[in-house]
């Protein structure tokens, strides 16, 4: 570890923090359906496309018309991306002519961007033709996420209303994030990442003669608008098979500086759009610390470890100046690799710029660990704010009842029903994480995918049903999923952890919106302070994160110590 | 009775059934309301099938499967234990007051007005019968006098030995089956039919037979249920990720890890501290009708409280005597209290006992020529010395006395007398002849304390707001000095209930307590009502909790009571689950520890091996059940602060202690594990 990569770190998050207010208030006034400064340019389209739909952007739903919406609006996606991917062939810009994707894989990839994953069995430049890339899956990088945003939006208003029965209109919601948040800020960052090297065209390739005078074929296409929303979105499919560690994707430290901001700055944000907009600005800012706290921490743990290296290899006489630098690219160096790791992990984000199974035992625990807890620092655009209010919902719960009252949240008790609900959420993640982790493990055929023998084996297997089951979508390296087993248990698992999660969240939303709205005082739970951040930071790790430390034991933390015996499998 | 209530917390007269109790409770059926114990049940059964096998197959670990199966039967035992133990103390009482109920015989009235009786036994009663009960008798079963007037005995339900007059109509009218008429007689309709009445719904909800779980429990139950469903999922695939690297789980070891991650504390203790907690209340002489209003007063925000009885003496009493100017306070004193010596009214005596405490007052050495007494139509009492005529009264009725026109009435009189109005007091004049002495000031005294207890309610949270029907200028001043929140004056039946809706509409919990068949309605619509035992049975129908030594202070305490059931549960929850640290770094490293030796640096405990270190975790966690059930019956302490710094406290102690503490505690089983050779 070195000053100037703290300081590097430091200066990351703090331009993210001088961001959140602004951009907070902001989204606030966004979706209280107030007038901003877009508005008189975007206003008229949003009209029309209400008009088109023939939607009454006044109508609002209850939450279960509400999730419906959602989840009719994500199968039609499902089935036109499936239907993309298998009939690209047939469809236009295909420079390259690849063939129809496989049914399996065209499952999972299209469960992959509909759920805001973005796990990526396939090699995008050698895969998705141009169309692919952008009427698939960069609409669904924006709908995504959209859609995100608006379940926690959903959520959101459950704390502002008292004694109503809707939560919102879905349509407006997704339309709004899309049309006054995403796209403006994707257009700007495209822009910038066009300035900053990464191409921007249809063509499909170009052929470099090299030194020696051989014919190079090197793969382009439209990457920098692709970029863009893959980490506003927090996304993370890249163009290429390499994700942000390709120099077309991430061409610099300055790029990369920008990647990890972009997919920091929206997420951040709605955290303090959620304090805004229940009108508890201290409450959006405690969710801040809670995500602060623990993402820090994660990116310092990464930095520590990669930097101390691997004592096997120092023993073999290699420098061990960098530390361990396999799977790293030397442009990022080792502190903006730990930032971006950390990040990447603790958003749903799951873009990579270096090989997460190249990091050291305890390097590669961290990022599957963040994803673990449910991707809540602060996690995806809109889902990470939903799991963090799970959280807290279980915090308050737990502890609330410790200052003589039953439990409630920013004025709305929390009873059985929304108890029953958030556990049935919570109880998704390890069902799927740890099951299909488990039966992969015990299935040969599945076991035969692994590239590496010993604990890292197994931390692979459990890397990709965390990262799914998550909706990161970031891969560990070395196992092979482009197989049937893998792409139907890895689609489910997205699938899952999606949608067995936010319908859940939703009905805990209509719960709470039926419920008066208590006033605080001297005797309720406060949950603006550092002893709650504290407690939701407790709350996160223990309930969030302890189930999976036996399999954990097994994976990344003997490999740790493995490593500092000296031992090889 | 309420001496005969305070049981210590283990008395062997509870000990001895709870523990034949705590076996009895093992019946799969009654341990199905308790999903994490029920969990630790059919994983005990299954690991002794495992210590049977391991008896008969060659290379089995009889000594280390028997021992864990032992310790997870006792784990499932404590918890059985600790409800029985916290059933066994209402058993206790309930059985005190079935003696007084037992064996009651009714004096049967053939028809409505007649005097024919037959005598059956009261348990044949039926709604809506007339019984006759006279002196020397016990009244059959609850009902509303509807003829005569009777002093009662009520202390089998109250304790309190004072006998209460019963009486046709009024607010008086509601008596209790089991309680016993003293002198006098009473007709009486019977209200409720017998296995309804009230001392049987007090036996029900003491024995906890009637006991359902209540909101915060049946959410708090949920919680844990979903906990030990995710770790029974992390134990069981752990079966198969384990499996990946050639290490084979032995059920028995999966077993113990499953047991000790689930909440099995909190799990264990939680229907020991909801009956706890209502046995609390009936120690306070409260019996509530359900638990969820238990747990409501832990919730209220907004308490009304009568003023009389609760925030003032009741009476109001003399605590100033204003003098005219030329007249000593002495003087003044002297004849005010010998003009109060023909008024025997509250009033009166406070001024006899001021003028003589604090003035220095004689009482006089000769018997006055002539008392005149105060009546309600004179409005003022007075002696006649010889030649002095002392005179003590109302100011309208004393200038009538004395005879002055208003021009003639001393300035500085005048000015008193308003002074002390103004104030929300009530002035009296005192004459000697037609001469005005001046004033004395009366006034309702607030209780000693009540303000500082007002003020812990604030930090609280909890607003506290007095109804009186004083007038709104009397009102303001005592609820000034007294320190309420709020004030309702000049308050009807129409306007509390008027209140209790308007808060309630902004979201606040109210709890009130009341008497009369007028607060019935303002009763029912608050979120705890209290009734007083000696106020009528519509009051009481309508209340969620009745008070039976009928004091209104009492609805502090039973916020209270309600805060620290909430308390202990959240105490031990969060304990609960702040164990599961502890308990990972001592299983965790022993299971794997032969595949992979590197893991041996989790052990930081440094336990001595393997199975000593599963044995000692799962010992730990049943002893911690046993430790913690003084905790959970007495519940944890309460103080009035605000919720930032009870919050501070109790995650210090039970999250911080709970995180820290089992390290300590599975070390020390373990150094005693191995110092015995348990495995």
């Amino acid at each position: 570890m070195s000053l100037i990569g703290w300081l590097q770190i430091g200066l990351l998050f703090l331009v993210t923090f001088l961001l959140i207010k602004p951009l907070g208030l902001f989204m606030a006034k966004v979706f209280s359906n107030e007038r901003t400064f877009l508005s008189p340019v975007l206003g008229p389209v949003e009209r029309g496309f209400y008009a088109l739909a023939g939607v009454d952007p006044k109508k609002e739903q209850g939450w279960l018309a509400y999730a419906f919406s959602m989840i009719a609006f994500s199968i039609a996606g499902l089935v036109a991306l499936y239907a993309i991917q298998r009939l690209q062939a047939y469809l236009p810009y295909n420079p390259q002519g690849f063939a129809g994707v496989a049914p399996d894989l065209a499952f999972n990839t299209a469960a992959s961007f509909v759920t805001n994953t973005n796990w990526q069995s396939y090699g995008g430049e050698t895969t998705m033709s141009h169309f692919t890339q952008m009427a698939g899956l960069t609409v669904q990088n924006f709908v995504s996420a959209a859609s995100g945003i608006a379940m926690a939006l959903a959520l959101t208003r459950a704390f502002i209303r008292s004694n109503a029965t809707t939560v919102g209109n879905f349509w407006v919601d997704l339309t709004r994030s899309t049309l006054y948040v995403l796209l403006p800020i994707a257009i700007v960052i495209a822009i910038a990442f066009v300035a900053m090297g990464l191409p921007q065209t249809l063509d499909g390739s170009v052929t470099a003669t090299t030194l020696e005078g051989a014919n190079q074929t090197i793969a382009l296409g439209p990457v920098a608008s692709q970029e863009a929303i893959k980490q506003l979105g927090t996304n993370g499919g890249g163009f290429f098979n390499v994700n942000a560690a390709h120099p077309f994707e991430n061409p610099t430290a300055l790029s990369n500086y920008l990647n990890i901001l972009a997919m920091l700055m929206v997420t951040a944000a709605l955290a303090y759009t959620f304090g805004q907009m229940v009108g508890d600005r201290r409450q959006g800012w405690a969710f801040v610390a809670t995500i602060a706290i623990l993402l820090i921490a994660g990116v310092g743990v990464i930095y520590w470890a990669e930097t101390q290296g691997n004592p096997i290899l120092t023993a073999l006489g290699l420098d061990n100046a960098l530390g361990n630098m396999e799977g790293k690219e030397v442009r990022f160096g080792q502190a903006m690799t730990a930032a971006y790791a950390a990040v990447t992990t603790g958003i749903s984000d799951g873009g990579v710029n270096a090989m997460h199974g190249s990091l050291t035992g305890l390097g590669g625990l961290i990022p599957m660990f963040l994803m673990q807890l449910g991707e809540v620092l602060p996690g995806g655009v809109g889902s990470g704010l939903y799991g963090m209010i799970v959280f807290a919902i279980l915090a308050v719960f737990v502890a609330g009842l410790m200052v003589g009252r039953t439990p409630e949240f920013l004025g709305k008790k929390i009873e059985g029903r929304e108890m029953k609900y958030a556990m049935l959420a919570v109880l998704i993640l390890p069902l799927s994480i740890l099951g299909f982790s488990a039966l992969s493990a015990m299935l040969p055929f599945a076991v035969s995918s692994i590239s590496m023998s010993g604990p890292h084996g197994l931390s692979e297997i459990l890397y990709a049903y965390t990262s799914t089951t998550a909706n990161n979508g970031s891969a560990f390296g070395g196992l092979t999923a482009n197989t049937p087993w893998y792409n139907t248990t890895l689609g489910i698992a997205m699938l899952l952890g999606r949608f067995g999660y936010v319908v859940p969240v939703l009905a805990i939303a209509g719960s709470l919106v039926g419920k008066t709205k208590t006033t605080a005082s001297a005797g309720t739970f406060p949950t603006h302070t550092p002893l709650f951040v504290g407690l939701l930071v407790g709350i996160i790790l223990i309930l969030g994160g302890l189930q999976y430390f036996p399999a954990l034991a097994l994976g990344p933390i003997v490999e740790h110590f493995a490593m500092l015996a000296g031992q090889t499998f | 009775m309420s001496t005969a209530l305070k049981h210590k917390l283990f008395e062997p007269t509870i000990l001895w059934p709870a523990l034949g109790q705590a076996f009895a409770k093992l019946a799969p059926q009654k341990l199905m309301r308790n999903p994490v114990i029920f969990v630790t049940e059919v994983v005990a059964a299954l690991v002794t099938l495992m210590f049977l096998r391991d008896l008969v197959i060659a290379g089995g670990k009889p000594l280390f499967s028997g021992q864990i199966a032992a310790w997870l039967w006792f784990t499932v035992l404590f918890a059985n234990f600790a409800e029985a133990v916290a059933e066994g103390r209402g058993k206790a009482q309930a059985d005190s007051l079935r003696r007084t109920k037992s064996q009651l015989t009714a004096r049967k009235l053939m028809s409505a007005d007649g005097i024919d009786v037959t005598t059956i036994p009261a348990t044949d009663l039926k709604v809506g019968d007339m019984v006759l009960v006279e002196a020397g008798e016990l009244i059959p079963g609850d009902g509303e006098v509807v003829e005569g007037i009777a002093s009662v005995n009520e202390s089998a339900i109250t304790g309190e030995s004072a006998p209460v007059i019963r009486e046709s109509g009024g607010d008086r009218s509601a008596v209790t089956g089991g309680t016993q008429v003293l002198s006098d007689w009473i007709r009486m309709r019977i209200t409720a039919a017998p296995g309804s009445s009230f001392v049987d719904r007090m036996i029900a909800l003491i024995e906890g037979a009637e006991r359902q779980k209540t909101p915060n429990e049946i959410a708090l139950s949920i919680l844990l249920s979903g906990l030990t469903l995710v770790f029974l999922i992390a134990v069981t695939t752990l079966w198969g990720l384990a499996g990946y690297s050639g290490t084979v789980l032995s059920v028995t070891v999966l077993a113990a890890l499953l047991v000790t991650l689930i909440p099995t504390t909190i799990g264990g203790l939680l229907s020991a501290i909801g009956i706890a907690g209502m046995d609390r209340l009936v120690r306070f002489n409260v019996i509530a009708t359900s638990g969820r209003a238990v747990e409501a007063a832990g919730d209220v925000d907004t308490l009304l409280l009568d003023k009389t009885g609760t925030i003032t003496f009741g009476n109001r009493m003399a605590t100033e005597f204003l003098p005219v100017p030329g007249i000593r306070a002495e003087e003044l004193a002297e004849a005010a209290m010998l003009a109060s010596l023909g008024d025997e009214t509250p009033e009166g005596r406070s001024i006899v006992a001021l003028a003589t405490g604090e003035y220095g007052a004689a009482t006089p050495a000769k018997q006055p020529d002539a008392i005149v007494s105060f009546t309600a139509e004179t409005r003022l009492s007075g002696v006649d010395l010889g030649t002095r005529r002392l005179r003590k009264g109302a100011v309208d009725s004393m200038l009538k006395f004395t005879g002055l026109d208003e021009a003639r009435v001393p300035a500085a009189f005048r000015q008193a007398v308003e002074q002390v109005a103004r104030t929300g007091g009530t002035p009296l004049a005192v004459a000697e002849g037609n001469k005005l002495l001046g004033v004395i000031h009366l006034k309702d005294v607030v209780k000693p304390g009540i303000k500082e207890r007002f003020a812990a309610l604030r930090a609280m949270g909890i607003r506290t707001v007095m109804v009186t029907g004083d007038n709104p200028v009397t009102a303001a001043a005592i609820a000034s000095e007294a320190g309420v929140d709020d004030y309702l004056a000049e308050a009807t039946p129409e306007q509390k209930l008027g209140y209790i809706r308007k808060e309630q509409e902004g979201g606040r919990l109210i709890a009130m307590c009341g008497d009369g068949t007028n607060d019935a309605p303002a009763l029912a619509q608050a979120d705890v009502g209290v009734a007083m035992q000696s106020g009528t049975q519509a009051a009481r129908e309508a209340a969620n909790m009745v008070d039976l030594d009928s004091s209104p202070t009492k609805l502090i305490e039973i916020v209270e009571i309600g805060k620290q059931l909430l308390m202990t549960r959240g105490s031990l929850t969060t304990f609960s689950i702040a164990n599961d640290v502890a308990k990972y770094f001592a299983i965790i490293p022993a299971l794997f520890v032969a595949t992979y030796p590197a893991l041996d640096n989790l052990n930081v405990m440094r336990l001595a091996s393997p199975e000593s270190a599963i044995l000692s975790a799962v010992i730990f966690n049943a002893l911690i059940i046993i430790a913690l059930i003084p905790l959970a019956l007495k519940g944890v302490a309460y103080r009035p602060v605000g919720a930032a710094a009870l919050l501070r406290r109790n995650l210090l102690v039970y999250g911080l202690g709970g995180l820290i503490l089992p390290f300590a505690g599975i070390k020390l089983v373990d150094i005693a594990v191995s110092a015995l050779h348990l495995v």
